[in-house]
């Protein structure tokens, strides 16, 4: 089965970075969905499903948490697998998307490998 | 904390996110401190606020020349030009140094919120910030020219330090020249 896959962050070249890396990696990538922020990611959930879903935390109108936490009240999108990929380092905001249910978390910088091996453990 | 270990942090801060993302070695220049804002008369300039109990500025700057070689080497293709994606390549390098910074910072002065970066270009522009401290200036040398990350941080005055941050980074914005 192909893997969806939405990549929400704020900066494109990042969303291009790990577009890129999902390319690479030994998976069954399928469509690739982009959006800058979280409140962009919603809307496009709306007339798409992803089975995987790559997020920044520190972002405009919507950022990571408040997305993670309206995926995982949504009947249609709670399953849905989110690795957060993140500058944000203290361990309070990591601890909260732990807590609302994220399945993984990236610290920027990271390396291609950091991500496939992200990767591999959810699929 | 010392300036030292801060100007500490602003090293492996920006070697790291140089390193692992851009394939890039810095070589590590001497650090100084400064009273007026930082940035160079030209090129490419990108800033970010830090909240909370310690709030201030960061900001990374570089010539046009140095930003299309860090752009070329986070996306893997050649920049020509300054043009929107050399630009969010900055601002997105910009957030990973000092996001990475503001990280090392949390374990001694507490949490600390960061704003979206704003990255600015041009030519014969100036900033000025309304903050009374002292700049750090950690510069380093890449491809045979100097880019430098610059760190200003104070006790926060008001709770929550976000209306100052605001302030600061719009009277920031606002002194550019041209």
């Amino acid at each position: 089965m192909a893997l969806d896959v939405m990549i929400v962050d704020d900066s494109a070249a990042i969303r291009k970075i790990l577009h890129r890396v999902l390319l690479q990696a030994d998976i069954p990538l399928g469509a690739v969905l982009e959006a800058g922020d979280g409140k962009e990611a919603l809307e496009k959930l709306q007339s798409s499903s992803v089975n995987l879903i790559l997020s920044d935390i520190n972002m405009p109108n919507m950022d990571g948490i408040e997305l993670l936490s309206a995926l995982k009240a949504q009947e249609l999108t709670k399953g849905v697998p989110v690795i957060m990929v993140t500058t944000e380092g203290s361990s309070s905001r990591v601890m909260e998307a732990v807590n609302l249910g994220a399945s993984g978390y990236v610290r920027k910088p990271f390396t291609a490998e950091q991500i496939k091996e992200k990767l591999s453990g959810l699929i | 904390m010392t300036q030292e270990r801060i100007i500490e942090m602003m090293r492996a801060a920006t070697r790291d996110v140089f390193g692992t993302m851009l394939g890039i070695e810095l070589t590590d220049l001497e650090a100084f401190a400064q009273e007026r804002a930082p940035g160079p008369s030209e090129g490419v300039l990108a800033l970010v606020g830090l909240a909370g109990q310690w709030a201030g500025s960061g900001t990374f700057s570089c010539s046009a020349n140095s930003a299309r070689h860090i752009a070329g080497q986070l996306l893997m293709q050649p920049y020509e030009s300054i043009d929107d994606e050399v630009l969010d390549a900055i601002g997105e390098v910009t957030n990973m140094v000092l996001g990475n910074v503001k990280t090392s910072l949390e374990e001694e002065l507490g949490p600390m919120g960061l704003s979206i970066p704003t990255v600015i270009y041009g030519r014969n522009f100036t900033t000025r910030s309304v903050a009374k401290s002292q700049w750090i200036v950690v510069p380093f040398g890449c491809n045979g020219e100097t880019v430098e990350v610059h760190l200003c941080l104070a006790p926060s005055k008001e709770a929550g330090g976000l209306t100052r941050l605001a302030k600061d980074q719009l009277a920031a914005v606002l002194s550019i020249l041209d």
